[in-house]
């Protein structure tokens, strides 16, 4: 039996659609709310991030718990960057008891490349033992064998880089990540379909879901900038240009195009299990991105 | 080694200036070959706080120096005791065990930092020491074809790269190595990409308890078995 609506999707042949909301930096969620309304029923589920690029804001967890009163289905995303492994087994089962299931495990951006630059980086685990660790949980037991009064069960997915520039490493990781309890992947942005072809002939071997990431650039400035300055991105020239090229206040319409485009090559040829839109900061578009694709 | 940087002139004076005759102290290994509290430093650093406070006009400071062998050592201390009773404070350009043992063989006397200690490195070329070891308490070096991932990743993870990784460079420095993408390389040349694959668990923070201490148990023991 599936434990959410989202693994119940993820056990059917469907084409999964799902995307990813940042929450606010203060207190005031009207604006995330809105979004989330305007989400929940487009989409199979909602990431809520933890801290993306280091940024401190509302936590995830209290963002997932606006999606689920929403009426939406909420994934949340953990990082180990800020937490030891009392405060994420902790909060794993705060989540599950509030019917937060879908889980994200994440490593976590590096601390400097966020906004408190010297706060202390806490990675006591990484991506690989979070993964592990919430499935041991399942068992009944926290990490150290100690019984738990309620046993959780969880959706559990993480995240796979098919474009990282050496990709031998990721590959032996992203198996560990299957190994270790992986349902679904989100992968980082895709930006050539070659790579996500090359990835998904070596990832069909596991039983798995796979959805490709779609990132939805504004600008070639905002291409550049993220190449620059977001861990992991590699976004090609080809995508630039095309960017550049188009008259002055259209860009967003044009990443808007690109995106679709993508989608529904994916969708079409068949490419992977679904797709992952991030359109973190401008959310409200991505109702757009679908119509369009 | 223990590498170490000298604290800014403006900061030592800072911390000086309660007191009037400073001893200025240096220690003959780490930081002698790290350049930051050596023989020649502490004379550089004494000709540097004259000029200052003869510039500044608060000329309050007397101003000795001395050089031991080892500052982490009692027994390389006693040499000491005469000076230390002819001055208010003394400025120790150790480590910060130097600093320690010093505050430790002299209850009576207040002892000041002179150097941020920094790391545990190597000396990659003259003038620049990368730091190589986090005295973890576990060495894992023989699954990371002799890499640390505890020290030279940013994150300290076990298990491969993040993806934060672009050409072979870390997301927190770009001009930092990729730890992960150097294990990879070595391991794979030396045939022995299995212990990339492998689970290593979450590490254990109690392999020595804060604060750390180890006995000797080998000597122990064969005193046991001599006795």
């Amino acid at each position: 039996m599936a434990n959410s609506l989202f693994e119940e999707k993820l056990n059917s042949n469907g084409f999964l659609v799902t995307t990813e909301i940042g929450p606010p930096k203060g207190a005031d969620v009207s604006e995330m709310v809105h979004c989330i309304d305007l989400l929940k029923d487009k989409v199979d589920a909602i990431n809520v991030t933890d801290h993306q690029s280091s940024v401190m804001r509302f936590p995830s967890l209290g963002g997932c718990l606006l999606v689920k009163e929403c009426g939406g289905e909420p994934i949340i995303q953990v990082t180990c960057r800020d937490r030891n492994r009392l405060a994420l087994q902790a909060d794993l089962l705060l989540a599950y008891s509030r019917g937060i299931k879908n889980v994200l495990c994440l490593t976590g951006d590096s601390v400097d490349v966020g906004d408190h630059k010297e706060a202390k980086p806490v990675f006591d685990l990484d991506s690989v033992q979070l993964l592990k660790m919430a499935r041991g949980m399942e068992s009944g037991k926290d990490m150290v064998g100690n019984e738990l009064k309620g046993t959780p069960q969880f959706c559990l997915g993480a995240s796979v880089h098919p474009e990282a520039d050496f990709i031998e490493p990721q590959l032996i990781k992203f198996e560990k990540k299957v190994i270790a309890g992986a349902q679904f992947f989100q992968t980082q942005g895709i930006f050539d379909l070659e790579s996500l072809k090359k990835f998904m002939q070596y990832a069909s071997q596991f039983n798995i879901k796979i959805l490709a990431g779609i990132i939805v650039l504004a600008s070639a400035r905002m291409a550049q900038y993220m190449n620059d300055n977001v861990p992991g991105i590699i976004i090609s020239q080809a995508i630039i240009d095309e960017l550049a090229n188009v008259e002055k206040g259209k860009g967003l319409q044009k990443g808007i195009e690109i995106a679709s485009q993508f989608i529904r090559t994916i969708r079409e040829e068949n490419l992977c299990h679904g797709v992952h839109i991030m359109a973190v900061g401008k959310e409200g578009i991505v109702p757009d991105i679908l119509e369009a694709a | 080694m223990i590498v170490a940087e000298q604290k800014s002139l403006e900061e030592i004076r800072r911390i000086i200036a309660p007191y009037e005759k400073v001893l200025l102290l240096g220690c003959g290994t780490c930081v002698t070959v790290c350049g930051a509290g050596g023989e020649r430093e502490v004379a550089f650093l004494n000709s540097a706080l004259r000029v200052a406070q003869a510039k500044s006009d608060d000329g309050v400071h007397n101003f000795s120096e001395y050089t031991v062998k080892r500052q982490c050592d009692f027994e390389f201390l006693d040499v000491l005791v005469d000076k230390v009773n002819e001055v208010d404070t003394i400025l120790s350009l150790g480590c910060g065990i130097g600093v320690q043992v010093v505050a430790e063989r002299f209850p009576d006397i207040p002892i000041l930092p002179g150097v941020n200690t920094s790391f545990m490195g190597m000396a990659k070329e003259w003038g620049v020491w990368d730091e190589r070891c986090a005295a973890c308490g576990d060495c894992r070096l023989a699954e990371t074809a002799g890499i640390c991932p505890i020290t030279r990743c940013t994150k300290g993870i076990l298990n491969g790269p993040c993806a934060g990784t672009k050409n072979g460079k870390c997301e927190a420095n770009k001009d930092m190595d990729c730890a992960w993408i150097l294990i990879y390389k070595r391991l794979e040349r030396l045939h022995q990409l299995e212990k990339m694959r492998r689970y290593y668990p979450p590490r254990n923070f109690r392999v020595i308890p804060r604060p750390r201490r180890i006995v000797m148990k080998a000597d122990i023991e064969q005193g046991e078995d001599n006795g």
